[in-house]
């Protein structure tokens, strides 16, 4: 039986009246992929031990300046609207997440993918690939440059559209930090209808994961700006004196 | 304040996620290279062609890199971290060195995280080393786990490497962890 976004609608609903915390359920039936992937069983809680206490460490070995900038990329100049994304990387009490990795990856601003399994019939932009990398600075802060990605849609049920969003990676200074998520643009007509979103059944929690426009990222004649914090969970290890307090830093204008 | 919420990595993480060694912490040739491998698995024990595992490990000393170089390695230098994506045939596989123990008496394991299309957010676990039973019997995870799904934390040693198989649902499901503070990740 081929299910209608109405029927996805349904069961999301369903889901919401059983409300669970400000993560994902995992086991999310309106994602049909989720069925099947999900554990059954409780997680274990234990205290993290030796390197879970600590985190794979990068620097600018790893990552060039200009890998924070995917309109470059390619001889010629991509398609769509050019935006900054920018923010800071904090812990779960408040300090900068410094000299962190952040990997993103995106659609183009027509919403395909440069992947060969997407096969979404929509152009390719030869001067796009979708990909960036980046270290946070001192305060924890990060920016790249890119094109506002398109909605795509996908085989979820019939007629399914994932709202437009940025891939992100990171890294904290612990093991038990490591996330991988998305980040959504304001006021997208799609939220309602997207299973993926609404696996959060938090409204607070899932309000997270969009950005703002700011006009103070926004730079006259060349891009629109958004802002994207992103709060990791707490740490286990004390801090050293080189974990600086957000209050103790220079606000970023 | 509230933690970000996991998504998952869905069908294209490969594009962003992917770059040239990321699954050798060593080169293969290191005379002391071990292959640690396996399959992640369904709940109808399908294999999954689309997850993504990154290990996170101490060096054979047991003392945890602070090296920078996992991107771009030089051949030289452990860095204690690796990622590798799973095969159409939900295979995946990494060379690397065995860790060591961090303290005298402690099992050495190797931190593990997972990523799928269909996972909702990522999953932690352990993949000890087998043979020290004295140190895996003692060991505070392995004590709390229930001897029928015990096993699943730690790897065998096979004459083709070190095989640690991830079972997302169902029969043989994987113990995977939380820790204070990431909890809510589990309501
Ligand atoms: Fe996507």
């Amino acid at each position: 039986m081929e299910l209608s976004q109405a029927d996805i609608n349904t069961e999301i609903e369903a889901a919401a009246q059983r409300p669970g915390g400000p993560q994902p359920k995992l086991d999310y039936p309106p994602y049909r992929s989720s069925i099947l992937r999900h554990p059954k069983q409780p997680a274990q809680l234990i205290d993290p031990e030796a390197v879970e206490l600590w985190a794979p460490a990068f620097g600018h070995r790893d990552v060039a300046d200009d890998e924070a900038d995917l309109t470059i990329q390619h001889a010629g100049i991509p398609i769509g609207e050019r935006i900054v994304v920018s923010g800071r990387v904090l812990d779960g009490d408040g300090r900068p997440a410094a000299n962190q990795l952040v990997e993103v990856w995106q659609a183009n601003a027509a919403g395909r993918y440069r992947h060969q399994r997407d096969q979404h019939p929509a152009p390719h932009d030869p001067n796009f690939t979708g990909v960036g990398r980046m270290l946070t600075g001192p305060d924890g802060s990060y920016r790249f440059q890119t094109i506002k990605p398109g909605p795509y849609p996908w085989r979820n049920h019939v007629n399914a559209w994932r709202p437009a969003h940025i891939h992100f990676s990171i890294f904290g200074s612990e093991f038990t930090q490591r996330v991988v998520t998305q980040m959504y643009f304001p006021g997208d007509p799609l939220f309602s209808l997207d299973p993926i979103y609404q696996s959060i059944t938090d409204p607070k929690a899932r309000d997270l994961l969009i950005a703002q426009y700011d006009h103070d990222l926004t730079t006259p004649e060349w891009s629109t700006g958004y802002r994207w914090d992103i709060v990791l969970t707490g740490t286990h290890r004390t801090p050293l004196e080189s974990d600086v307090p957000v209050s103790d830093v220079e606000e970023d204008a | 304040m509230s933690a970000v919420p996991g998504q998952t990595v869905g069908p294209f993480f490969h594009l962003g996620l992917e770059y040239p060694g990321m699954n050798e912490l060593v080169v293969p040739g290191h005379p002391r290279a071990v292959r640690l491998h396996g399959h992640v698995y369904d709940g109808d024990g399908a294999p999954v062609p689309d997850a993504v595992l990154e290990i996170w490990q101490a060096d054979p000393q047991g003392h945890i890199p602070r090296q920078p170089g996992s991107l771009r390695r030089d051949g030289w230098t452990f860095t204690g971290w690796g990622r590798a994506a799973t095969e159409p045939d939900g295979h995946y596989q990494f060379t690397t060195l065995e860790p060591g123990a961090t303290e005298p008496g402690k099992a050495p394991f190797f931190a593990v995280t997972v990523f799928a299309r269909g996972l909702m957010d990522r999953l932690f676990t352990r993949a000890y080393l087998p043979g020290d039973d004295g140190a895996l019997a003692a060991d505070a995870l392995l004590s709390a786990v229930g001897p029928d799904r015990r096993g699943t934390l730690i790897a065998t040693r096979e004459p083709d490497g070190l095989v640690f198989d991830v079972r997302l649902q169902g029969d043989g499901e994987t113990v995977f962890l939380t820790y204070p503070r990431v909890r809510d990740a589990w309501a």
